[in-house]
């Protein structure tokens, strides 16, 4: 092992990873709030639907349009202030934490947006017959009948979290793209940047087994 | 009772207006089964949902027991659609809950206790015939068995009324004979207001006493569903008359009848709301010495009785012939007598 991988330190590479996984399920918890709410308020707003509201509409669709054009890098630059105000530094993985979430909220956001739409009309109709109240609609009917949708959602979203903080670890974040980066490229430690490869690709892989399954599980169609 | 008064939907879209119901009334008894007919695009589809105001009405009033349902506002809306069951042409059932979780939804929503709404959900079962299969969800069940898990559905807060859009028009025709008869079931059982709109007119003959014929959002015809069936005005009336009875063309010619047929008396027995005397061609042989060949006919059993004419060929003794008629004549059958032989 020692022959194979001469530059890696075990310690650090567990930390890093660790470092990687908190960065992901917490931003990841972020996302799923902040994301459903966007979602949820584009669905709501949009021309014929329950809350049919032209001004909301045109914030939340402008809003997670123009997030979602911001390269994620560029964007970890444009929040530094309020990183820095938030935390008082801009490194560290929880740092990195407010540049995830709004990365990767409004991407999330849309594909909650898309699997609200693909409730059935007549569904949502017959619930409004019932005399169902719009809360009820909401967590009942739409959040309840879309949710192998949302969940396959959440873990396109989760790996792609997962990129990002690679990303966020070229700017000192910490996790396995940071290490990769400080320890392994700039040094030409190449070693550790293709362990550190290995572990990214294993833990994508992971999240997304965890991921069918859930959706397998939950979808009674 | 159910009062509807110059109901009107108009939709607009950019620089057109279309009126998709146009000053409708009606008066809808407690208890009866009311049918509305009509081709696509008629305009029943929104009427119906003018009634729960799934559609808002651009003007007009719908009275349901005397409650103005156009006037209540958006809270008191939602208490009175909990009285206002409906079920619907794709039965739009929720498919992340099983059978009784869908039964027990507006239950729910209406604030019933878990145990008391577990309770009624099992009799609504057994009312719709779905004992057994409580567990399934709907991607496991045929489409008359979800169409009776929305009908339990509707079912479940005691509704006054029920409304039926299109709901046996994705059924194949045992299926929805199956499911029409559950309706006249618990339309008896409950004493429930049932309205149904349809393009198919033997739904109307099968379960309906009442029926309104709709064209272009407005209603051109309607009156007891026998009286209609008997005496069609309205052109597309005769054609929904026709798809249950055939087209008059159809049915012999007095012409054709007398070159094929030259002996004894030809008649022409016409039914018409008949419960009493559908035996009458066995009673009529039993009674006289006469012979009776039935030459074709065309008999549909409606909630009122049976209604259509039969055409048959008599033969015997002049006497024992001219008694047979004057008994039918005696009974409710109408009889003509189409040739003499």
């Amino acid at each position: 092992m020692a022959n194979l991988f001469p530059n890696i330190n075990w310690m650090d590479l567990i930390f890093a990873t660790g470092e990687t996984l908190y960065m992901t399920l917490v931003a990841l918890v972020g996302t799923l709030i902040l994301g459903t709410i966007l979602g949820l308020l584009i669905y709501l707003s949009a021309p014929g639907n329950l809350w049919d509201n032209k001004v909301i509409y045109s914030i939340t669709a402008g809003v997670v349009n123009i997030f979602r054009a911001i390269p994620f890098i560029i964007l970890i630059f444009l929040i530094l202030p309020l990183t820095v105000f938030l935390f008082g530094t801009f490194r560290g993985p929880t740092a990195a934490l407010p540049a995830l979430i709004l990365g990767s909220a409004p991407f999330y956001g849309r594909l909650v947006e898309i699997a609200l739409r693909e409730v059935d009309h007549g569904v949502i109709e017959a619930a409004k017959a019932m005399g169902a109240k719009s809360s009820t609609i909401i967590f009942k009917v739409l959040l309840k009948e879309s949710l192998p949708a949302l969940v396959s959602g959440l873990t396109v979203t989760a790996i792609a979290l997962i990129g990002y903080t690679a990303v966020a670890g070229s700017i000192g974040a910490g996790g396995l793209g940071d290490y990769a980066y400080f320890y392994g490229f700039t040094r030409r430690n190449m070693d550790i940047v293709y362990i550190c490869t290995l572990l990214i690709v294993i833990i994508v892989f992971v999240f997304q087994f965890i991921g069918d399954i859930v959706t397998k599980k939950i979808d009674k169609r | 009772m159910i009062v509807i008064e110059q109901l009107s939907k108009i939709f607009k879209t950019n620089h057109q207006e279309f009126k998709a119901v146009d000053n409708m009334s009606l008066k809808i008894e407690k208890g009866e089964i009311f049918g509305v007919i009509g081709y696509s695009g008629a305009g029943k589809s929104t009427f119906i949902r003018l009634i729960n105001r799934l559609e808002e009405p651009t003007s007009g009033t719908v009275e349901i027991e005397g409650q103005n349902v156009t006037g209540l506002s958006k809270h008191d809306l939602r208490i009175k659609r909990q009285e206002i069951g409906m079920i619907f042409q794709h039965f739009n059932l929720l498919w992340s809950r099983t059978v009784e979780e869908n039964i027990a939804f507006p239950l729910e929503i209406a604030g019933v206790s878990k145990g008391e709404s577990a309770k009624r959900v099992q009799e609504l079962i057994d009312l719709v015939g779905l004992t057994g299969k409580e567990k399934n969800y709907p991607s496991q069940l045929s489409g008359g068995q979800k169409q009776r898990v929305g009908i339990a559905r509707a079912l479940a807060n005691n509704p006054k009324v029920l409304l039926c859009d299109e709901a046996t028009s994705a059924l194949d025709p045992e299926t929805t004979d199956a499911i029409l008869g559950l309706l006249v079931d618990i339309n008896e059982k409950l004493g429930l207001t049932i309205i149904l709109i349809t393009h198919e007119m033997h739904v109307i003959q099968k379960i309906c006493h009442n029926v309104a014929v709709m064209e272009s959002g407005r209603i051109v015809e309607q009156g007891s569903v026998l009286d209609v069936f008997s005496y069609p005005k309205m052109p597309v009336t005769k054609k929904f008359v026709e798809q249950v009875m055939g087209k008059p063309d159809d049915e012999l010619t007095d012409d054709l009848l007398l070159e094929h047929i030259s002996d004894g008396h030809i008649l022409k027995l016409q039914f018409v709301k008949e419960t009493a005397n559908q035996a009458i061609i066995s009673e009529v042989a039993k009674k006289y010495e006469v012979d009776v060949n039935i030459i074709q006919g065309n008999i549909k059993q409606t909630q009122e009785g049976a209604y259509g004419s039969l055409y048959v060929q008599m033969t015997g003794e002049l006497t024992a012939v001219e008694d047979a008629l004057q008994f039918i004549r005696s009974t409710s059958v109408d009889v003509e007598v189409i040739s003499h032989g």
